[in-house]
């Protein structure tokens, strides 16, 4: 499957929250820019994939397959939805591959899109919960940021990782959305500030936790040999991994590592034949700013227990040897969360393309995305490269 | 919306299904690797054995992780802030539980806990109460 596909359309919407649009406005106007982008018609789309997480649970809707086909214009086209939790989109766009690359269409659309914003948190905060084990978990009280609270103090207790560097992490990803204007926060934020912040989950706090966002990305995606007809730089599809975990937290041996990542990681980079320290630049999972040193050391960027300490030595930040979240990440970008995945995917090809505009990594050859689902009971790995 | 009385409480029957388990604290066992589970299941998912039998779970453990949920579901808006934790059993098993009787000063990594008969819930004003084990620190 090694560079089979190719990427060559985005677009989003602004991630926020959309008082004045529903679900499938969000959808169209990111498919129109993806669409426009890739200089495509709407009929030449064969199929589409959507990740959504939980459109049954904030909107009462369910069936958006064809419902987002519908209002796309193009009712009779094979599209449904994919939900593996915030890996939603991130499933969505391995299954577009596989499709592609199978052979069975020349040209798809995968997205992802996510309207929370129309309930209050308390309710939100039930269905984000809804991604860990709703009988074992759920049921007594536990909620997300509380599954990523319980890693953080493991993670503090038996490697020394420090208040200070998970802040670090949301000053980091801050300062990157402030140049993207597609993001929900584009304000710079002090580590004062996140460390003052109200408490959510112990030790976590408001400003390590990702937002509550409404949004849309779209790709559009085609086989590699007939990429050159639509546009000149062609982002391939170099590595894809995926692999699941234990839905509850307490079922694993050791929570301060993130298996799915781990194995997500190792099948990704097998296919795109490299190693961590040939990627340029990443977006990872920053749902909550642990979740970011997590993927430094399972993704391989850094050895277990280390992961705060390329916070420390600004590794990851613009201008560092692996720039992590240009975007601004979950935390400044917003994390509509079945969008989050294909915005990941959007920023890296914006990269590769060289079209990021003030927070472009220079000389970007090699991108890798890192989507994972719940406390990681699922996890996808993309690597994307300018050349096949 | 109207979704939140439907949908944010669990239904009688749901917990009917594992009350007895929730009440005595009952899990399983691998006959074959020996790893315990505090949910009921038909296969291991550590070594693919189908050889699991019910056993009633320790009383006693210590806690492995913990947090204090300030921003609860709706369901549980009233009972905030309560403090969750990671709970290993005696016996190896983890469990997720609200801990008890104690302030966050009195607990930490390591603290032991014992099981203890609680509400964990309620439908609505007039619906069924569910019942399930918390944990309070061992003095």
């Amino acid at each position: 499957m090694r560079g089979e596909v190719a990427v060559i359309g985005v677009g989003m919407t602004k991630f926020g929250e959309h008082w004045d649009k529903q679900l499938r406005d969000l959808f169209v106007e990111a498919a129109l820019e993806a669409i426009e982008d890739a200089q495509i018609d709407l009929k030449d789309i064969k199929a589409m994939f959507i990740g959504n997480m939980g459109s049954g649970l904030w909107i009462e809707q369910e069936h958006l397959g064809p419902l987002l086909a519908d209002y796309l214009g193009i009712p009779g086209i094979p599209s449904l939805k994919i939900e593996s939790a915030c890996a939603s989109s991130g499933m969505a766009f391995r299954l577009g591959v596989i499709s592609v690359a199978a052979g069975l269409y020349d040209i798809v659309l995968v997205g992802g899109v996510e309207k929370t914003s129309d309930v209050t948190i308390g309710e939100s905060t039930h269905h984000l919960a809804s991604v860990a084990d709703r009988e074992w978990e759920a049921l007594y009280g536990s909620t997300l940021p509380a599954l990523f609270a319980l890693i953080a103090k493991r993670h503090m207790k038996q490697y020394g990782t420090t208040r200070e560097q998970l802040a670090k992490v949301a000053v980091k990803n801050h300062k990157h959305g402030y140049y993207n204007p597609k993001a929900q926060f584009q304000k710079p934020i002090s580590i004062e500030e996140v460390l003052n912040s109200p408490l959510v989950a112990d030790p976590l706090r408001l400003l390590d936790c990702s937002p509550i966002s409404d949004g849309a990305a779209v790709v559009i995606i085609a086989r590699s040999d007939i990429a050159k007809k639509f546009t000149d730089t062609p982002i391939y599809v170099l590595g894809s991994g995926v692999a699941t975990d234990t839905i509850a937290l307490h079922d694993r041996d050791d929570i301060t590592t993130l298996k799915s990542v781990v194995l997500a990681a190792r099948e990704a980079y097998k296919m795109a034949k490299i190693e961590p320290k040939d990627i340029n630049v990443a977006e990872v999972h920053d749902c909550f700013t642990i979740a970011e040193i997590l993927a430094y050391e399972d993704l391989g960027f850094a050895k277990k227990g280390e992961g705060g300490k390329l916070i420390d030595e600004g590794i990851t930040e613009l201008g560092g040897k692996i720039p992590v979240n240009t975007s601004g990440g979950l935390k400044a970008r917003g994390h509509p969360v079945g969008a989050t995945g294909i915005a990941q995917i959007v920023e890296i090809v914006l990269q590769l393309r060289n079209e990021a505009g003030k927070r472009q990594v220079s000389n970007a050859e090699i991108g890798l995305t890192q989507n994972m689902g719940g406390s990681g009971a699922s996890c996808t790995v993309h690597v994307f490269g300018r050349k096949r | 919306m109207i979704c939140v009385s439907i949908m944010s409480v669990p239904k009688a029957p749901r917990i009917w299904q594992l009350a007895e388990r929730r009440y005595r604290l009952i899990g399983t066992q691998c006959l074959k690797c020996g790893r315990v589970f505090i949910s009921p299941r038909k296969i291991c998912p550590q070594c693919g054995s189908r050889e699991l039998k019910d056993i009633e779970l320790p009383k006693r453990g210590k806690i492995y992780s913990y947090t204090v949920v300030r921003n609860p579901p709706i369901e549980r808006e009233k009972y905030g802030p309560y403090i969750i934790a990671i709970i290993e059993l005696e016996n190896g098993c983890k469990l997720t539980a609200e801990i008890v009787d104690c302030s966050l000063e009195e607990i930490d990594i390591g603290t032991e806990v014992e099981a203890v008969f609680r509400r964990i819930g309620e439908e609505d004003k007039s619906g069924v109460i569910y019942y399930g084990c918390k944990f309070r620190p061992v003095n």
